[in-house]
């Protein structure tokens, strides 16, 4: 099929949409895929229509999208990421259907929901989405908000840069969002191996919208690596030495310098397949001197730091939730930063456990094989220090907690699951079957997704000023925790009954129960998500009884507690002096943590700016130009690029400047509110009585 | 501040205040930017090499029959004596030299590195002619991509020393354009540390 290339519209014409095949055949492939494309439409539609009824696009403008401020920047990105985590979820929802219906016989092979073409695009988007535009932005925009307050800085090292990168994650998120409505997406999986996905085999639009939503996405991650690492290594408070950093500040240094060293290899990987498809190199090609293990090396040089970039920030937030609810101080904490750095320096020397069976010697397997298994030491140092500091504490079965419980019950399991995988002669018989897929979810649902949303749990009132509802937020959690049980532990048996991953389809009626039972276990996920939403809107229906403006709520030890809930834009009155590690929890068993500042002075903040949203514009042109051959759209955004930093270079940018008598009396106020309010026991902490002012007489930590 | 917490390089000193402190942090900051990208350049180095056999070479034209040593040799030197070059700017703008002095230095790494890749591109072009086109085999397709980087870093450096002139001339020498002349500094002289890599082991190291 020989397309052709308008010099306007590129390859773009009517037959692109998932509408058009739908008017040539009416099946349920069809329907799912207009069905899709259908709910984007209406959720753009509905979400404009809002906005514009609401008054919204002033503030959202103002307040928001051209906001440097790293706490709302860290918003934004988490918002990003929920809103693709619905997308995400709804596919896993959609393959595991398909999969449930499609028992095939001899006669009929392939049956199903949707056609085997459209489940590879399914688990190709799907895993994309996940790891790049759901555990990614859900990560960077939780250390975006608590790092700087955990530091005691005002922001980011670089704020506006810092917008750029949140600019440039969104663009390559749109872009893959966008392929639902505009041509399709590709089926190569979200590792896009070639020759696969070369331009012989994978003509057409589909690997392009993955290689450019990747290129300019990994760009803005290896930026935020930078800014995160500046940031620790250069805007710490005056006192806060490296052992003082709160465990999550250490884990966001691993995952700075893990982003620093890993995203160039994905870039390489992903520009080299870009060169071989657009511009006809052979890096990948299976003749004429290609070499596709080179793909493999390269992304998985990547990909495996990468999963550690996912964990890491968990294993922050559970150090911080451990501590805080069962009171106690954090057990071994040189351990934990040992361990945690351990990990990310040992990351990088395994990634070939990928491809155990693609070719190289045995020695050099079992090197690579034991270097897996060395990372399960840490990892495990880990998991004693957490069950340690909860030992003999009183602990409150807070959501958070939920969230830790189903971690270490499920997490384990995926760990030991990997164990098995990092011996060579036993991934050879399962890999590439579900009990990899299995392994995978069992470490990133328990993992990631749980200590995200525990850390968005116990964040929250800081970001907002009132407290997620404890009674939903449990079922959220319960939901998730079942949910994933009956999804993915039957995917274990599968594997080892000679499920492949990626199935289309199969013939053998055994598989069937286990089937049914991941089935159910998926709409338990889809009703996590809903619960998720839920608890979000009747909290915010709550909002005043659920207020925290004390900006305490839980009793914790660390900097980000001393401040307002919501916390003001400017963070802190005074930039804090640290004389401890856990320096608001000294300060608490010192008597009168809440004393005012001797003195105040004007605080400089960085002015907003269009220049992120400027950016991400340009990058989402230049991707989707690239993606449809629009060459003058291509040369026009990728000139505009430079061009935009050229203007704010030669401008002159003052400083937005907040009047120390502005700081003085906000601060008064929020002093004499705390002086005003009653402390609350932690028996009572899920009650309304919280109102973020914790009976200090209590502190342990 | 203790001097011993400053970033590597030639620092602006004392004397500039904020500028100095400012300076700490964002070129520290572009220290770590270079860093990155030297990873990518390491990547890259790295496939070069592993096609540098005869199953990546696959009978296209090779190293013996497209490099032609003098013209790199003349390239390195251009770009090299541009690196040097950029030492004027910085000790001009760290002695609050005069404007049209730092104009000047800046002008001549500029005119350095254009000749430096009027000749890489020459090379590409016969090169090119020869049959040694990047879709020819996989060893042309990692040199090209290796080289033809390092000549897209080069030339992004010049756009962005023209536009550091501009900005010299539009606004002066500031706090804020002396920081971004330190950045470009330690760009610039990172490009001679890359092309030394690629003289020895993409040129020397074959044709040995
Ligand atoms: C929440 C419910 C989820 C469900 C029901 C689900 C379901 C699935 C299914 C059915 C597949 C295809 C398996 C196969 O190849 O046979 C898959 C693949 C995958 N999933 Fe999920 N998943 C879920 C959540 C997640 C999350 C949270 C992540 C990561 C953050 C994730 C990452 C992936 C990845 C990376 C793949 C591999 C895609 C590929 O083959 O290239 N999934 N998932
Ligand atoms: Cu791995």
């Amino acid at each position: 099929m020989t397309r052709t290339t308008s010099p306007i519209f590129g390859r773009l014409d009517w037959s692109v949409t998932p509408y058009t095949d739908l008017l040539r055949k009416v099946d349920s492939n069809s329907l799912v895929g207009a069905g899709a494309a259908t709910v984007l439409v209406l959720g753009a539609i509905v979400t404009i229509a809002l906005i514009t009824w609401k008054k919204w696009w002033g503030p959202l403008f103002k307040d928001w999208l051209t906001s440097p401020d790293a706490k709302k920047i860290g918003i934004m990105y988490i918002v990003l990421g929920l809103v693709m985590m619905a997308r995400g979820i709804a596919e896993g929802f959609v393959m595991r259907t398909h999969q449930t219906t499609a028992l095939g016989t001899l006669a009929e092979p392939e049956k199903g929901l949707v056609a085997p073409e459209h489940f590879s695009q399914l688990f190709s988007t799907h895993g994309t989405i996940m790891i790049f535009f759901v555990a990614m932005p859900l990560l960077i925009g939780l250390i975006n908000f608590v790092l700087p307050q955990q530091l005691g800085a005002r922001d980011m090292a670089f704020p506006v840069l810092n917008q750029v990168s949140l600019g440039l994650t969104a663009a390559g998120a749109g872009l893959v969002m966008i392929s639902l409505l505009i041509g399709k997406f590709g089926t190569g999986g979200w590792t896009m191996y070639p020759p696969y996905t070369g331009i012989t085999y994978s003509p057409g639009e589909g690997v392009d919208y993955w290689v450019w939503a990747i290129l300019i996405s990994g760009l803005g991650s290896t930026l935020t690596g930078m800014n995160f690492a500046v940031t620790i290594f250069k805007n710490r408070a005056p006192g806060m030495e490296f052992m003082r950093m709160p465990l999550f500040c250490w884990t966001s240094l691993c995952v700075a310098i893990m982003l620093i060293y890993a995203m160039p290899a994905l870039t390489v990987s992903s520009a080299m397949l870009a060169l071989d498809r657009y511009a006809g190199f052979r890096f990948f090609a299976n003749d004429g001197g290609g070499n596709m293990m080179n793909y493999a090396n390269i992304f998985w040089m990547f990909g495996h730091p990468e999963v550690y970039i996912l964990i890491l920030p968990a294993f922050g937030v559970f150090s911080e939730i451990s501590s805080t609810f069962s009171g106690k101080k954090l057990y071994g904490y040189t351990s934990l930063v040992i361990a945690s750095m351990s990990i990310a320096v040992i990351s990088f020397t395994v990634w070939l456990h990928h491809f155990f069976t693609m070719g190289q010697s045995a020695g050099v397997n079992i090197a690579f094989g034991i270097a897996t298994m060395i990372i399960a030491i840490p990892t495990g140092v880990k998991i004693y220090d957490w069950m340690a500091t909860m030992w003999r504490g009183r602990v409150r079965l807070t959501t958070p907690i939920v969230y830790l419980t189903g971690f270490f019950l499920l997490f384990v399991i995926g760990g030991l699951s990997g164990i098995i995988l990092a011996n060579p002669s036993i991934d050879y018989q399962v890999h590439n079957t579900t009990f990899l897929v299995a392994h995978f979810h069992n470490v990133i649902i328990p993992g990631t997704l749980f200590g995200m949303l525990a850390g968005i749990h116990y964040w929250y009132p800081k970001a907002f000023g009132y407290r997620l509802d404890e009674t939903w937020g449990r079922r959220t959690a319960l939901l998730f925790v079942a949910g994933f049980m009956l999804t993915f532990l039957p995917l274990y048996v599968l594997g080892l009954m000679g499920l492949p991953r990626r199935s289309p389809t199969f013939q053998n009626p055994a598989f069937m129960p286990w089937m049914i039972v991941a089935e159910v276990g998926a709409c338990l996920m889809l009703a996590a998500l809903a619960s998720l939403f839920w608890t979000f809107r009747t909290s915010f229906k709550n909002r005043t009884k659920l207020a925290v403006p004390g900006g305490d709520p839980w009793n914790g030890a660390t900097l980000e507690w001393s401040t307002p809930a919501p916390v003001p834009e400017w963070t802190f009155p005074c930039i804090p002096e640290v004389t401890a590690r856990d320096d608001w929890g000294e300060t608490k068993r010192a008597g009168d943590p809440w004393r005012a500042p001797d003195t105040y002075s004007d605080i400089e903040m960085p002015a907003n700016t269009l220049h992120g949203l400027l950016i991400a514009a340009a990058s989402f042109g230049l991707g989707f130009a690239m993606v449809w051959h629009i060459w003058w759209l291509a040369i026009v955004s990728f000139l505009a690029i430079p061009g935009i930093m050229a203007v704010r270079g030669m401008r002159e940018i003052e400083p937005k400047i907040i009047p120390a008598s502005q700081v003085r009396e906000e601060d008064r106020k929020f002093r004499e509110r705390v002086a005003s309010l009653t402390p609350v026991t932690r028996a009572d902490e899920a009650s309304e009585r919280n109102q973020g002012v914790p009976d200090l007489s209590e502190f342990a930590g | 501040m203790s001097d011993n917490t400053l970033y590597p390089g030639l620092n602006l000193g004392d004397s500039h205040g904020e500028a100095h402190v400012g300076a700490e942090t964002t070129v520290f900051g572009f220290w770590v930017f270079v860093m990155s990208d030297l990873i990518i350049f390491g990547i890259l180095f790295a496939a070069y090499a592993s096609y540098l056999d005869p199953l990546g070479l696959a009978g296209a034209p090779g190293p013996k029959d497209l490099f032609d040593i003098r013209s790199v040799a003349i390239q390195t030197g251009l770009l090299l004596l541009g690196g040097t070059a950029y030492g004027g700017v910085s000790l001009s703008v760290k002695y609050n030299c005069s404007r049209a002095r730092v104009l000047g230095w800046l002008a001549v790494c500029a005119a350095l590195g254009a000749g430096f890749l009027f000749f890489e591109i020459k090379d590409f072009v016969s090169q090119a002619g020869e049959g040694g086109v990047p879709q020819a085999s996989g060893w042309l397709s990692s040199y090209w991509a290796l080289v033809g980087l390092h000549g897209v870093h080069v030339s992004s450096g010049i756009v962005w020393i023209i536009a550091m002139m501009g900005q010299i001339v539009w606004r002066g020498i500031d706090d804020a354009v002396k920081i971004r002349l330190s950045m470009l500094g330690v760009f610039w002289h990172f490009l001679d540390l890359v092309w030394i890599g690629i003289f020895s082991f993409v040129f020397l190291v074959p044709l040995a």
